[in-house]
């Protein structure tokens, strides 16, 4: 049980965070608390996304120049779009097959193929170029032709895959402990054991993993929207402070109170 | 490439990327005369797209940015239910536009002219996003990219009234909070099913059902409901469309919140679907919530002594009957809830303009205002009669369509409450809003005018839009056949049929 709570340290980070955010908007009577407590609760929501993306032993998804560049050129989209698959972290098991055949599911040929399609439309125009400078061009997986190959070519002999995946989250295998670290790594794992071919899913060449990037670009676009909504509501703040006077709640909304009901003694509303 | 292959996109690019020259141009007519252009050919287009829609077998348009495939890239999938809200948003725009040039000028001044032609094109374009996506997360940008400009365009209220500052931050308070929650839901949906694609996330959510999709599913529709103002949670509502520049509340209130209601629309029917065994209950909770909020915002709406405080209230009432119609989870429950989304706005729109062109004229929106108003301004008061009409529900006007097909959907979906209680709620609601229509119709009709000066004389400009907005209840009354038959196709294309 405690090795169940402490496992998911980061969920806990996360809910003490979004309560304490929330606990200060509601609870401070000053605009600017008001809005520092906005900041700390969107905040926990980024702690949130960047946990999704974590992959134990993942690092960056940026490629490394000098390793082999047809399998990292793939790496980080599959990553992208596979891995979170695996994040069943509550009610199913990562080793129910039908869900792990679900997960498994944006890998199939025809839908591979539409990817090649439409990246093909996408790619720059330097064929070679790409391979060139393999750090330069996530886009241009479909045109190492060799890269769609041994992604989904089913006959690939897992024997070499196997022995690239080694120093991986080996320890991760077990379903149901592994959830807070490298959901994705346990995953891919429990696949790679199956014998699927999705071994390079979850970008473990030689020995490098990434990290999927996809929720580290959702919660930037996330943190931009933050800093505006903070930007506007300090400017508001700064605009009641010259039309009021202050900025405590209670006395903002007794001279509202006060403009709508009349002043005892003074003549009602000023419209009249 | 043709033009026309990049419909889908137009009504959100052309507004976003107009909008920063809009700070550029003199101030005055030209800025004035770019964001009017601007908004027509932006109903142009969503019209033409709403036509392509219709038009084509499947009722769905599809759109990949960047040329990606879905579920991979960003994927644009307008189906019809979006493209009618996504013309109903820029041809509320496009009537605004024209109106908002005199009333800005008296509201805010010449000053904030270019700053507010820029955040109501922005605000706009991003409404316009969020009818037409298909991607989950790209939701909530749109949403936020219209919000953002929305808590300006409310602040600047301020020259008449500083309260439209503290309900500026309110209202951007509660919709970060709401923001907030639906990123929160869309995080825990894709931790489940490792995918932000509407449909995609469909598939993937179809026969799942654990805690992570439940609480998912809950944040979502709260933090959309904030969004909405769904009953308990319009707090920010009726503050922040009283103090805002007329021309915004008439635009807030006939678009935002409809958008709001679209999104909700879309993630309860097309992400999660009849699939999901957790929505009947959380349908249940529309249901009883909708009831609520029809008939308590109506009875505070009667005591409202500001006009625009009163219709504020009776938009919190009458988003109830949309959600009423959504809960009944039928295809003319939905129906009817997007046929009333529709009507609503038109009616709001009018009723907003008529209040508006008080203000310019008399100079405030307090009920006192309205006195002897038939005489002084007759075309004003009749404007608002015939909105008021539609939105009591009196036969021959927009509102009697939409309340018609709702309460013939009640009496036809089999409901956890009796449909007779939800029909009489339904006119309780309705006598209330008489009530509150009334009150004003006799201070215009019955009071005798106050011995002050002459109103000033509303333009041209402000009336003109008003009596199209007018004439547009009367016709849909009269007419209520096409719209009814869209709204009918829109939610057999929802997928709602399959409850």
């Amino acid at each position: 049980m405690i090795e169940f709570i402490l496992a998911r340290y980061n969920y806990w980070i996360v809910i003490l965070l979004m309560m304490t955010g929330l606990y200060i908007v509601f609870s401070r009577g000053n605009l600017v608390k008001t809005i520092i407590g906005l900041n700390i609760f969107q905040t926990s929501v980024f702690f949130l996304y960047i946990t999704m993306g974590k992959i134990i032993g993942g690092t960056a998804p940026i490629l490394v120049a000098g390793e082999d560049e047809e399998a990292h050129a793939a790496a980080p989209h599959d990553g992208a779009h596979v891995s979170p698959a695996a994040d069943h972290e509550t009610g199913v098991s990562l080793a129910d097959p039908s869900s792990a055949a679900h997960s498994a599911e944006p890998l199939s040929a025809d839908e591979a193929a539409a990817y090649v399609e439409g990246g093909k439309a996408n790619a720059l125009p330097d064929h070679g170029g790409a391979a060139e400078h393999p750090g330069q061009d996530l886009h241009s997986l479909p045109e190492v032709e060799g890269a769609s190959n041994t992604l989904f070519d089913p006959n690939l002999p897992s024997s070499a895959s196997t022995a690239t995946f080694s120093g991986s989250p080996a320890p991760d295998l077990e379903p149901g402990i592994d959830v807070v670290v490298g959901h994705s790594g346990g995953m891919a794992a429990a696949e790679h054991g199956q014998g699927t071919v999705v071994d390079a899913v979850t970008g473990a060449i030689n020995g490098t993993i990434y990290s999927n990037p996809l929720p580290h670009v959702l919660i930037l676009t996330a943190i931009v929207v933050g800093v505006a909504t903070t930007a506007v509501g300090l400017a508001l703040a700064i605009r009641i402070r010259e039309a009021y006077g202050t900025i405590e709640e209670d006395a903002l909304e007794q001279m509202n109170n006060e403009a709508e009901f009349g002043r005892r003694g003074e003549p009602g509303r000023a419209a009249s | 490439m043709n033009i026309t292959d990049h419909l889908p996109v137009l009504p959100v690019v052309i507004p976003l990327v107009s909008a920063p020259l809009a700070i550029f141009l003199p101030k005055g007519q030209w800025v004035w005369g770019w964001a009017t252009l601007i908004s027509w050919v932006t109903f142009a287009a969503a019209v033409a797209l709403l036509l392509t829609v219709n038009a084509s077998s499947a009722g769905v348009v599809e759109y990949d940015l960047g040329d990606w495939p879905s579920p991979l890239g960003i994927v644009y999938r307008i189906d019809l239910l979006g493209a009618l809200v996504m013309a109903l948003v820029a041809g509320m725009a496009a009537v605004i536009f024209p109106y908002a040039r005199f009333s800005i000028e008296r509201e805010i001044g010449s000053e904030q002219n270019n700053a507010f032609y820029a955040l109501f094109l922005i605000s706009l374009a991003g409404l316009e996003g969020v009818t037409a996506t298909g991607d989950a997360f790209n939701v909530f940008v749109f949403l936020e990219i219209s919000s953002l400009s929305t808590y300006a365009l409310v602040a600047m209220g301020a020259r008449l009234d500083r309260r439209a500052l503290t309900a500026a931050f309110t209202y951007l308070v509660l919709g970060t909070i709401g923001a907030t929650f639906f990123v929160i839901g869309l995080g825990l949906l894709y931790q489940a099913t490792g995918t932000l694609n509407m449909l995609d996330l469909h598939d993937r959510l179809s026969g799942l059902d654990n805690k992570v999709v439940r609480a998912g599913f809950a944040f979502i529709v709260t933090g959309l409901g904030l969004k909405v103002a769904m009953f308990p949670l319009h707090r920010w509502m009726p503050d922040a469309y009283t103090y805002a520049p007329s021309a915004v509340s008439a635009f807030l209130a006939s678009t935002a919140t409809k958008v709001a209601v679209y999104a909700m629309l879309r993630f309860i029917f097309t992400v999660f679907g009849p699939t999901f065994p957790f929505l009947i209950v959380a349908l249940d909770f529309f249901m009883v919530l909708g009831l609520i909020g029809m008939v308590v915002a109506s009875l505070i709406a009667v005591f409202r002594d500001d006009v625009k405080q009163m219709l504020a209230f009776s938009s919190v009432a009458q988003l109830g009957y949309m959600l009423l119609g959504i809960s009944f989870a039928t295809v003319d429950g939905v129906a009817a809830a997007a046929t009333h989304l529709f009507n609503h706005a038109l009616m709001k729109a009018a009723l907003f303009m008529a209040v508006g062109a008080v203000v310019y004229a008399i100079g405030s929106h307090q009920i006192v205002a309205f006195r002897g108003l038939g005489k002084r301004m007759p075309v004003t008061a009749a404007c608002f009669i015939i909105a008021g009409l539609s939105l009591v529900g009196v036969p021959f006007t927009a509102g009697f369509i939409s309340k018609y097909v709702l309460i013939q959907a009640a009496f036809e979906a089999t409901l956890s409450l009796p449909s007779i209680i939800i029909v009489a709620l339904i006119v309780l609601s309705s006598l209330l809003a008489v009530a509150y229509i009334g009150r004003v119709a006799y201070e215009m009709y019955l009071s005798d005018p106050p011995a002050v000066a002459k109103p000033v004389r509303v333009p041209l400009l402000m009336v003109v839009p008003m009596v199209v907005m007018a004439l547009a209840n009367i016709y849909i009354g009269m007419d209520g056949e096409g719209i009814v038959n869209l709204t009918r196709r829109a939610a057999e294309i929802l997928n709602v049929g399959a409850f």
